[in-house]
């Protein structure tokens, strides 16, 4: 696979690419786990939305609520409680078994990677996810987590966390 | 970045954008672009309740891009004191203003009916809001919400019954929990009959160098949480003020005859986080999460059936609704609290009017019959309920003076000497010492905010100032928040951002600024804003400072007129106005 295929990561900076390309040489040296994004305690959340900046910060660097892969949304208002919505990296994907390119594709690891040039902006991954995790920005493409854990280090309150999980097949 | 000012007439029921690249270079943003476009809208004399008078919001350079840059400004004539009207408000209006693309708004004109209006990026709407003319502020919100766009990234801004009834110092709710507070806003709102604003966007906002940007962010986001700069606001909040304040005898209490509160310890910031506190939250952009929520519960039957209300607090409102009225539990506090939120009354007015009034009563300068036989005694939590709403429909002639500030109550009634205004400005929750006093009286907008002389006040009571010093801080201090609310930061955060990191913010975001274009900005900004002042009439030299501030003994002990006098004077020469 191709860095550039990769959602997000034709964007980032050097520094960055290196660090999203960490992650997945740690998954190749431990081929039994796979990172992933977890919402640990979303009761602690106190929506200062500085997850949903980190991600547009560090991952397309740009300032922006709608590049963010990660959202936090609200429900009834600030005096309701906050909603985390991330991809829960699924263990059988409905995004990638509903995209008819194979834009959203299932690695053997169990995670999904997203190939923008294979997408054609159907809408079938968003609609598959009943989470909410996949949006769509102003390209019509989805944006979808990487799980790059790059949002943890700016929660303040340890609402988010990286969590290994056993890698399909391994 | 994109340097728009939009603009909105209500009387032609139009909206159009106009590029400033100018104002925001020569001014930078937030309170700066601010003076200056009330200069341009609102001529000298202006009525602040006619159609001619307008309403501008502003944000700065580093809202929503950097981390505690969370304020969004108004900049308005204030129906309060007839002069400059400034309020800041955090919530998520000026991350809303950014990502619709919008650094200032200016609206002008009045509606032929009750409207609010939507702004969607640069989809402007200004629809019909007869159906919710009258509605309380909370209510109000929970309607638009499912009205309009953007949940999650929009900010609704509103009003209560006490601005479309001209309260002159109704406030406008914002986001539920913050306010702008100060000032009359509110009744601004309710002369233009607009209810309310709903604000939401989906702009990105792309730096020059991401690299530098990550790198300052990085930097300005560790020294926010890392370190104890802001830990205040984080743990109990500002409200731990209440007995650090009591113990310096520094405490406004029951109108400021006593400095210190014998049940403070009741109402402290401690008992409301140890019982009643159920969460905290943040603007938009902020990691402290400096807004606590309490949780009201009463029985309304014997058959264990409660209401449960969640209220905001800071020490602000515990002192104007607490100390300040004699109100001896939190409980008490939070449904008067809750009263002002509803009915869209600032605290700080509403407490000091009140105040007044108790002792008005007491004295005989008011009876029983200009109050609706409502009781206003010191804890008496339920009459001061009554009289709040009664404020907010401005119910008889003694309410509608109520309403228009203690200032203009005491002209009428009597009792000027225990009106405890600065500027026509009821005062903020500090007897600290001159430096409180002067520099509220002298400040732009008549704030503890303009230049914090509680502080410089109690920093003197650790080690001994002279007057001279004093007035260098109120100076200083009235400059550099010129600048800091030209970003628009959260004062809290005002440890974070020293000139250094100010100055490397604003590179990150394209803007090459020194210290000293800092310094004479600030200056300037300040110049602009007091020829505002004096345009329409606000006048240092006979400004009245009741008698009650020199007969109750302060952190500093007793404050005696001639020190502030001499204050008064050095502040003016420092000035170059003598």
């Amino acid at each position: 696979m191709q860095e550039s295929q990769v959602a997000g990561v034709a964007d980032l900076e050097p520094d960055k690419k290196s660090e999203v390309a960490k992650a997945e040489v740690t998954n190749s040296q431990k081929p039994k786990l796979r990172r992933r994004l977890k919402v640990a305690h979303p009761e602690r959340c106190i929506g200062c939305l500085g997850c949903m900046f980190a991600c547009s910060r560090i991952r397309t660097g740009t300032v922006s609520l709608q590049n963010s892969a990660i959202k936090v949304l609200t429900q009834g208002g600030i005096e309701g409680d906050y909603r985390v919505v991330v991809c829960r990296g699924c263990d059988d994907p409905p995004c990638a078994r509903a995209c008819p390119t194979g834009a959203m594709e299932k690695r053997p690891n169990g995670s999904v990677v997203f190939h923008k040039d294979r997408c054609i902006g159907c809408g079938s991954c968003e609609k598959a996810c009943l989470v909410g995790a996949i949006s769509f920005g102003k390209e019509k493409k989805p944006i979808k987590c990487i799980h790059c854990g790059a949002c943890v280090d700016f929660c303040p309150h340890d609402v988010l966390t990286m969590e290994e999980i056993p890698a399909e097949g391994g | 970045m994109l340097r728009k000012v939009l603009y909105i007439d209500l009387s032609k029921g139009e909206s159009w954008i106009v590029e400033r690249q100018d104002l925001f270079e020569e001014w930078m943003g937030g309170t700066g672009v601010g003076i200056r476009l009330l200069q341009e809208e609102c001529p000298t004399g202006t009525d602040p309740l006619s159609p001619q008078s307008p309403i501008i919001f502003s944000i700065g350079p580093l809202n929503g891009i950097f981390p505690v840059a969370t304020k969004t400004v108004a900049t308005f004539k204030s129906p309060l004191t007839g002069e400059l009207g400034e309020s800041y408000a955090g919530g998520r209006l000026s991350l809303a203003l950014r990502f619709a693309g919008h650094e200032a708004v200016v609206i002008r004109g009045k509606a032929e009916r009750p409207v609010y209006i939507s702004i969607n990026n640069g989809d402007v709407k200004i629809k019909d809001a007869t159906s919710i003319w009258g509605i309380d502020a909370q209510t109000t919100g929970v309607i638009l919400r499912d009205r309009e766009t953007g949940v999650g990234r929009r900010s609704i801004i509103r009003i209560g019954p006490a601005g479309e009834n001209l309260v002159r110092y109704a406030c406008v709710v914002v986001d539920t929990y913050r306010h702008f507070g100060r000032l009359g806003l509110g009744a601004v709102f309710g002369s233009k009959r607009l209810k309310a604003l709903v604000i939401s966007g989906t702009e990105t906002v792309e730096v020059p160098d991401p690299k530098r940007y990550r790198e300052v962010y990085n930097r300005l986001y560790a020294t926010t949480v890392k370190t104890d700069v802001m830990e205040k606001y984080h743990d109990i909040g500002t409200s731990v003020n209440i007995n650090v304040l009591n113990w310096l005898k520094g405490l406004p209490t029951k109108n400021f005859q006593l400095s210190a509160f014998a049940e403070a310890e009741k109402i402290s910031g401690e008992m409301f986080a140890e019982m009643y506190l159920i969460r905290r939250f943040s603007c938009a952009g902020c990691p402290i999460g400096c807004v606590h929520i309490a949780a009201l519960k009463s029985a309304y039957s014997t058959h264990h059936e409660f209401e449960v209300r969640k209220v905001s607090y800071d020490y602000e409102p515990i002192y104007s609704l607490g100390s300040n009225l004699g109100i001896e539990s939190a409980e008490g506090i939070l449904q008067l609290i809750d009263v002002c939120e509803r009915t869209g009354l600032d605290v700080m007015s509403a407490g000091v009017v009140l105040s007044w009034a108790t002792e008005a009563l007491d004295k005989g300068l008011i009876t029983p019959a200009d109050t609706l036989n409502v009781s206003l005694k010191w804890n008496d939590v339920d009459g001061y309920t009554k009289a709040l709403e009664n404020i907010a429909k401005s119910s008889n002639e003694f309410y509608s003076a109520l309403a228009r500030g203690a200032d203009y109550a005491a002209a009428k009634y009597g009792g000027i000497e225990f009106a405890m205004t600065l500027g026509k400005n009821e005062v903020s929750g500090y007897h600290t010492g001159p430096a409180s006093i002067v520099g509220q009286l002298v400040g732009v907008r008549h704030s503890h905010l303009d230049n914090a002389g509680y502080s410089i006040d109690q920093k003197a009571a650790k080690k001994p100032m002279d007057a001279e010093a004093m007035v260098n801080e109120i100076i200083k201090e009235d400059n550099s928040r010129g600048v800091f609310n030209s970003l628009v930061g959260c004062l809290f955060a005002r440890g974070v951002y020293t000139e250094d990191n100010i100055i490397d913010a604003l590179g990150a975001v394209g803007i090459t600024k020194s210290k000293d274009d800092l310094q004479d900005l600030g200056k300037r900004i300040f110049d602009e804003k007091y020829k505002f002042k004096v345009q329409e009439g606000f006048d240092l030299t006979h400004a009245h400072i009741p008698r009650r501030f020199y007969e109750t003994v302060s952190t500093l002990g007793t404050v005696t007129p001639e020190t502030v006098d001499e204050m008064l004077r050095l502040y003016r020469k420092k000035r170059g106005w003598s």
